[in-house]
C-alpha cells in the first residue's frame, strides 16, 4: 500500500470518521487507521437480529467474558451480546491511581458504535462560563462560530428532536421528535405548570433517524442500537460518515494499525506522519503526510501526543504548556431520584424507543444562584417493567408466572448529568513501567471529583425528588449512587483547546501550538465540559477544524 | 458501581440505571451474579441426575397452564449451565448444595424425595423455600450469596421468558416493531411485550 498521503486521520469513531468523511469530500487522500479489526456495516453485526433466545446464556455475562474484560464488567454496559465490541481490558491495561472507569471500543467505529446517541448542541453559556468564572482557560470559539458546523453535522448525522427555543439548549436541524410516553407527557405537564415552564422535560435529541436519509432506514424501535443496526438508523461511523468517505475514492482504510506516535521535524516544527505498529503483525511502518489529525478518543490521543516525546519535547508533542494530559473531564451522574406513576394502569405503549427524556439545564442561569457553579441537566424515563422486574414478593407457581406475562407497574426514574470543573489536577499520564500486549507504556489515571461537583450532586438529588413530587409521582425515592470518574463515558480534556499557547495544547482551529499540521479534534481538545453529552461538539469541531485545515493547505499555509 | 446506593441492592440498583436512561442502554438485569475470573475454579459438573431434578424444581417455580411451563423450554439444561458458565465458585457450591437441600425439605415433609413427589408436594414445597430464601434476603449481608432457591427462581424466570416458548407465547416478542405508539389502552391480562 501507499505510504504517503495528503493527511492521516488516527481512530476511526465518531471524530475519526468525521475527519475522515470532510478530508476525502475535499479531495484529500486520506490514510484512516484503526488500532482495533474491521467491523463491516450491517454483515458485522453478528448479534444485531438474534431473538433473545439465540443468545445462549441470554444476554448475561459469562466468567469468560468477564475475564477478558475484568474492568468493563464493572459496569452494566457490558452484555454478552455485546461483548465483542469492547476492548479487552487485558492486552490493554491502565493505572487506576484513583478509580477511573475507561471504556473502550477498539474496532472500526469505535464507540459511534455503542453510544448513547444523545446529541446536544452547547451555547454560549458554557462557551464563556470559563471566562466569566476565571476557571481554567477561555474557550477559543463561541457559539456564533460553532453554529454553522452543528448545522452541517446534524443536516448529515441526522438527530430527532424538538424545538423549544430555549437559549441554553440552542435547537438546530432537527427531524420530528420521538414521542413521550403518556407518563413522560403527564409529567411534563405538571413540571411546566409548577415552574412555568423555567424547568422542561423534554423527549431526547438522539441520533437516530425518524425519518429516512440516503439509504439509511428510519428507527425501527428495537432498541438494540448498541449490537449495530442492520438499517442503519442511527448515527455511527459504519452507517453514515464511512460510506460517504469511502464513496469519494480518496480513502484507505487500515485497520489492525496502532498509531504509537507522530513523527516530528524539529527543524520545521512539523509532523511528517504517524509511525504504525501493526497489531497483528507486529510490524512497524511510517507512514507520511502533510496533515495529521488525531481522533483516537480523549485520552487516547493525549498518549499519542505523549508518546511521541522527542528530545525537543520530552514530555510529548505539544506539552510545552505543561497542560498536556490535565484537565481530565467527564460527567458526574448516578444522583437523581425514582418513583412510581399512578393512575395509569391502563396505559402502555408498543414499541422499544431508544431514547429517554430531557430535562434541560435550569441552574445558575436567567438570574438562578447557587453555591456552586455551571449546572445539570437530567435524563430519564418511564416504563412497565415485564418478566425482568423484581420478583421477590411473587411467590411461585401458576400466580407468579400469571403475574410475570403481564406488564409490571409504571416507574419512572431520572438522573443529573453535571457539569465537571477543568482541573489541573485531574490528570493523565504516560507510566512506562507498565507495558500492554504489544509493550507499549500504558496510561495511569488520577482523577477526582472536587468541592463544585460535590455540592452540586446535593441538587442533583433534590431537585429531581422534587419535580417527581410535584409531577404527582408516589414512593419519590432520591438516588445518590457511587461515581466513578469515567464512567459517564465522556470522558474529555487531556488536550485542550485555548487561545494561549503558554496555557494551552490546541488554538482556536484544534492544531497544536508546537506542530501546527497536528489537529486533535475529539473529546481531547474540550477546555470545560458543559453538562450536555459531548458526541455532536465532537462532530462539529471535528467538521470545522477539517475544513479550515483544508482551506489552509489550498492557500498553501500548511 | 460497586455496591450501588445504600439500601439498594447491586440487581435493583441496575435495573433502575436502565429505567433512567431511557432505554439509552439496556441493562440485563436478571442475574448480575457470578464472580471475578480468578474466582472461578474446577467445579463438579452436573449429570443427568442434577439436570432431571431441575428440570421439576423449575416446572415447580413456573408450571405448565394452558402453555407450558420452564420443564418444556430445558430450564434444568439452562440452569445447570448457567451456574457453570456464569456463577462464582462460592454461588456455584452454594446451588449445588441446594439441590440436595431441596429433596432433604421435601423428604422431611413429605417423606419421598423432590421427583418422586407429587406435583401438589413440589409445589408447597417450593413455596415454603421461596419463602426461606426472601427472608434470607432480606438478611443478606452484602458480601453473602444468595439463597440457592432464590437463585434458582431467578434462572427459572430467566430462562422461561428469554426462551422461545416463553417469549412467543408467555410474552409478546417482537423483533422489529417499526414504530412507536406512545400511549395505547392496557386491558388487564393483555400480555406484556418482552
Amino acid at each position: 500500500m501507499p505510504q504517503d498521503f495528503d493527511a492521516i486521520v488516527v481512530g476511526s469513531g465518531i471524530s475519526g470518521g468525521w475527519a475522515a468523511k470532510e478530508l476525502t469530500e475535499a479531495g484529500l487522500k486520506v490514510l484512516l487507521l484503526e488500532r482495533g479489526r474491521n467491523i463491516e456495516h450491517i454483515t458485522g453485526y453478528a448479534n444485531a437480529l438474534k431473538a433473545p433466545w439465540q443468545l445462549p446464556h441470554r444476554d448475561q455475562v459469562t466468567n469468560a467474558v468477564r475475564g477478558e474484560h475484568p474492568l468493563a464488567a464493572r459496569d452494566p454496559f457490558l452484555r454478552e451480546a455485546n461483548a465483542d465490541y469492547w476492548a479487552r481490558d487485558a492486552e490493554c491495561p491502565y493505572v487506576e491511581e484513583r478509580p477511573f472507569y475507561w471504556v473502550r471500543g477498539y474496532h472500526v467505529g469505535g464507540r459511534s458504535l455503542m453510544w448513547g446517541r444523545q446529541s446536544y448542541r452547547w451555547s454560549d453559556f458554557d462557551f464563556e462560563a470559563n471566562l466569566r468564572e476565571g476557571v481554567g482557560v477561555d474557550w477559543p470559539v463561541r457559539y456564533a462560530d460553532m453554529a454553522p458546523w452543528y448545522d452541517h453535522v446534524e443536516g448529515f448525522a441526522g438527530v430527532s428532536g424538538s424545538l423549544e427555543g430555549l437559549a441554553q439548549l440552542p435547537d438546530g436541524r432537527l427531524q420530528p421528535p420521538m414521542e413521550l410516553n403518556c407518563v413522560e407527557k403527564a409529567v411534563a405537564g405538571r413540571i411546566r405548570d409548577r415552574w412555568a415552564g423555567a424547568r422542561r422535560l423534554i423527549i431526547g435529541r438522539v441520533a437516530n433517524l425518524t425519518r429516512e436519509k440516503e439509504g439509511r432506514s428510519a428507527c425501527q424501535y428495537r432498541n438494540k442500537c448498541d449490537l449495530g443496526c442492520p438499517f442503519g438508523a442511527y448515527f455511527s461511523t459504519q452507517s453514515s460518515t464511512l460510506p460517504a468517505a469511502a464513496k469519494t475514492g480518496n480513502l484507505t482504510l487500515r485497520p489492525f494499525s496502532i498509531a504509537t506516535r507522530v513523527l516530528y521535524d524539529r527543524d520545521r516544527r512539523r509532523a511528517l506522519g504517524v509511525e504504525v505498529l501493526d497489531s497483528e503483525t507486529r510490524q512497524v511502518t511510517e507512514f507520511r503526510s502533510r496533515i495529521v489529525f488525531l481522533c483516537a478518543s480523549a485520552l487516547n490521543s493525549a498518549w499519542v501526543l505523549m508518546n511521541s516525546a522527542t528530545e525537543v519535547w520530552p514530555d510529548g508533542l505539544g506539552s510545552s504548556s505543561g497542560e498536556l494530559g490535565h484537565n481530565v473531564m467527564d460527567h458526574h451522574f448516578l444522583a437523581g431520584a425514582t418513583g412510581d406513576p399512578e393512575g395509569f394502569d391502563d396505559r402502555y405503549y408498543l414499541g422499544r424507543r431508544a431514547n429517554g427524556f430531557y430535562i434541560p439545564r435550569y441552574r445558575n442561569l436567567f438570574g438562578d444562584r447557587r453555591g456552586y457553579s455551571r449546572g445539570f441537566g437530567y435524563q430519564g424515563g418511564a416504563g412497565r417493567i415485564g418478566w425482568q422486574r423484581e420478583v421477590a414478593e411473587l411467590g411461585v407457581g401458576a400466580p407468579l408466572k400469571e403475574k410475570l406475562m403481564g406488564p409490571g407497574a409504571w416507574s419512572i426514574g431520572m438522573t443529573g448529568f453535571g457539569e465537571t470543573l477543568p482541573n489541573h489536577r485531574n490528570r493523565v499520564r504516560l507510566d512506562r513501567g507498565r507495558r500492554d500486549a504489544w509493550g507499549l507504556p500504558v496510561l495511569a489515571m488520577e482523577c477526582e471529583l472536587g468541592e463544585n461537583e460535590r455540592l452540586m450532586r446535593v441538587d442533583m438529588v433534590n431537585d429531581a425528588a422534587e419535580m417527581l413530587e410535584a409531577a404527582g409521582i408516589r414512593n419519590v425515592k432520591p438516588l445518590n449512587m457511587e461515581y466513578v470518574f469515567g464512567q459517564a463515558i465522556h470522558e474529555m480534556g487531556a488536550a485542550r483547546m485555548g487561545r494561549d499557547p503558554m496555557t494551552s495544547v490546541l488554538n482556536a482551529h484544534n492544531q497544536v501550538w508546537d506542530a501546527r499540521n497536528v489537529f486533535v479534534t475529539d473529546g481531547a481538545c474540550m477546555a470545560s465540559s458543559s453538562c450536555v453529552n459531548p458526541s455532536l461538539t465532537y462532530m462539529a469541531m471535528t467538521a470545522r477544524a477539517a475544513n479550515f485545515a483544508v482551506d489552509a493547505m489550498r492557500r498553501g499555509d500548511l | 458501581m460497586s455496591g450501588g446506593a445504600p439500601g439498594i441492592g447491586r440487581r435493583e440498583a441496575v435495573r433502575r440505571i436502565a429505567l433512567l436512561l431511557g432505554g439509552a442502554l439496556v441493562a440485563s438485569d436478571a442475574i448480575l451474579r457470578g464472580g471475578t475470573a480468578d474466582a472461578k475454579g474446577p467445579a463438579e459438573p452436573f449429570t443427568q441426575a442434577d439436570r432431571d431434578l431441575l428440570d421439576e424444581i423449575g416446572e415447580s417455580i413456573i408450571p405448565a397452564t394452558d402453555i407450558p411451563g420452564a420443564k418444556a423450554t430445558g430450564i434444568g439444561a439452562f440452569m445447570a449451565m448457567m451456574v457453570a458458565d456464569c456463577y462464582s465458585e462460592r454461588e456455584h457450591a452454594v446451588f449445588r448444595d441446594g439441590l440436595a437441600e431441596v429433596d432433604r425439605a421435601c423428604m422431611s415433609r413429605f417423606g419421598r424425595p423432590f421427583l418422586a413427589a407429587t406435583p401438589a408436594q413440589r409445589g408447597a414445597v417450593a413455596a415454603e423455600l421461596d419463602a426461606q430464601q426472601a427472608a434470607h434476603e432480606a438478611a443478606r449481608a452484602k458480601d453473602e450469596p444468595a439463597h440457592y432457591f432464590r437463585m434458582m427462581k431467578e434462572l427459572t424466570i430467566l430462562g422461561y421468558f428469554s426462551s422461545e416458548i416463553g417469549g412467543t407465547r408467555a410474552v409478546r416478542y417482537v423483533e422489529v416493531p417499526g414504530r412507536f405508539d406512545a400511549d395505547i389502552p392496557y386491558r388487564k391480562g393483555d400480555q406484556a411485550w418482552f
